[in-house]
């Protein structure tokens, strides 16, 4: 896809976004497809995501590392103008160095001194920025492959994935605008090896997988946004009723 | 909408703010023996995590801290839903019994992911519906993240009714789950009971 054609399929994206009711937590007018992907997500995993994390985690971090690291590193730029794009100076700031630091001195991204020395990725993507542009939430969606997220999120990812800036970087080194999606890839992988007994209980534990990692996923996605509800009904009082 | 409906939902928001009101000038005290509180069982945990045992041996430790410092009766409660209103008291009592050895067990299990870090207590304050104390995890190669207690004396003794981690609630999970335990087992409470047992 050109990015032209996004500015043409990104409003229609967004108009998409329904606003959930008030006092409704939840927004799942989709629930039975949504459940559809689930269980075929779920499969996947069993079959192919499951077996592999398996074998990333019993793989010295030595290895594991640098993938994830490198990974890390080619996603900084995107970042860095959704920094920009929310307005945070500072962000944008702290990712760069990160990003100039890691490439050179770190090899591409294959390790990273810029952590060493206190420079963490300041994380931003579209999904957020679009949070800060006070887009709403919409509709939640389980995404085949991908797994929890919401109409908004989905968005953020279409134009993060067609507009990532480090295609556009002419003096960084092509290897690592070929590898960026290879390793993208294989970090989720060993993440999944990393979290293997936390997502097995909540995928394969529970009595509602579905409701459990929709559930996780929106209250994280909020709390990392900053997307709070108001004091009075986030406190709940467990004590009242009894 | 009928006048009666308005005039109660009025009386009830009237009693909400008023409960609000004498809720919300929670004493330095109180904020500070909640905090106390949390610093025991991040001690507790950071101490088990130091002694390096074997795995399973630690989850054990864990579970017997969470039941230490959970108000599990209050959790459990809280998991049924409306069903805790159609339970008689003998059932809510076993049910609390089978519930907590449960959540005990399964936290003293997520509690492992602790392992390698360590837990520094950073804050502690007055929030509408008792006192809460907010942790950091930290770890060597990971961005430190956010675990908030939730602590009342609302039973008779300080103890902490929630756990929330980067944003995750451990009441809004559970109850989440027991009702879908319940949904699988026809809304049968006594097989429901006999299944956590089992557990």
């Amino acid at each position: 896809m050109k990015p032209a054609a996004l500015l043409i399929v990104l409003p229609a994206l967004l108009a998409g976004c329904s606003v959930a009711p008030p006092g409704a937590e939840i927004n799942d007018p989709y629930e039975p497809f949504n459940r559809q992907v689930h269980a075929f997500n779920k499969t996947v995993d069993q079959a192919v995501l499951r077996p592999l994390s398996r074998g990333t985690a019993s793989v010295p971090g030595g290895f594991t590392q640098p993938v994830v690291n490198f990974s890390n590193n080619a996603g900084l730029p995107g970042a860095v103008v959704n920094n920009l794009l929310q307005a945070d100076i500072g962000g944008a700031a702290t990712n760069t160095l990160r990003f100039i630091v890691n490439t050179t001195v770190g090899v591409l991204g294959l390790a990273d001194p810029a952590g060493a020395i206190g420079l963490r990725e300041v994380e931003a993507d579209f999904g957020a920025t679009l949070a800060v542009w006070g887009v709403p939430e919409g509709a939640y969606l389980e995404l085949p492959g991908f797994g929890p997220s919401t109409e908004r999120d989905a968005a953020g990812r279409v134009v993060d994935f067609v507009l990532d800036p480090l295609d556009r970087l002419d003096w960084v080194p092509r290897e690592m605008q070929e590898y960026s999606f290879p390793t993208k890839v294989a970090e989720q992988v060993i993440e999944r090896g990393a979290l293997g007994d936390t997502f097995d209980e909540i995928l394969y534990e529970s009595a509602d997988s579905y409701a459990q990692a929709r559930l996780i996923y929106l209250q994280n996605r909020r709390f990392e946004l900053g997307e709070t509800q108001p004091a009075e009904d986030y406190y709940f009082d467990p004590y009242e009723d009894q | 909408m009928t006048f009666a409906s308005t005039r109660r939902t009025f009386l009830a928001q009237g009693a909400a703010l008023a409960a609000l009101a004498v809720a919300t000038p929670a004493l330095a005290q109180d904020v500070a023996s909640a905090r106390a509180l949390v610093d025991r069982l991040v001690a507790d945990v950071n101490a088990v995590i130091a002694s390096g045992q074997p795995e399973d041996r630690m989850i054990a430790q864990f579970a017997q801290i969470f039941q230490a410092y959970a108000d599990a009766p209050t959790i459990a409660r809280y998991s049924l839903g409306a069903d805790a209103r159609q339970a008689t008291p003998d059932q809510l009592a076993r049910y609390t019994q089978a519930f907590s050895n449960y959540v005990a067990e399964k936290y003293g299990r997520r509690f492992r992911e602790f392992i390698g870090g360590q837990v520094v207590v950073e804050d502690a304050r007055a929030v509408p519906n008792g006192i809460e104390v907010q942790t950091t995890a930290i770890f060597a190669n990971e961005a430190p993240f956010r675990v908030d207690f939730w602590v009342s004396a609302g039973s008779g003794q300080l103890k902490f009714f929630n756990l929330i981690v980067e944003g995750v609630n451990m009441l809004l999970s559970e109850r989440t789950e027991v009702q879908a335990l319940l949904d699988q087992r026809g809304g049968d409470l006594e097989r429901l009971i006999a299944d956590l047992n089992a557990m």
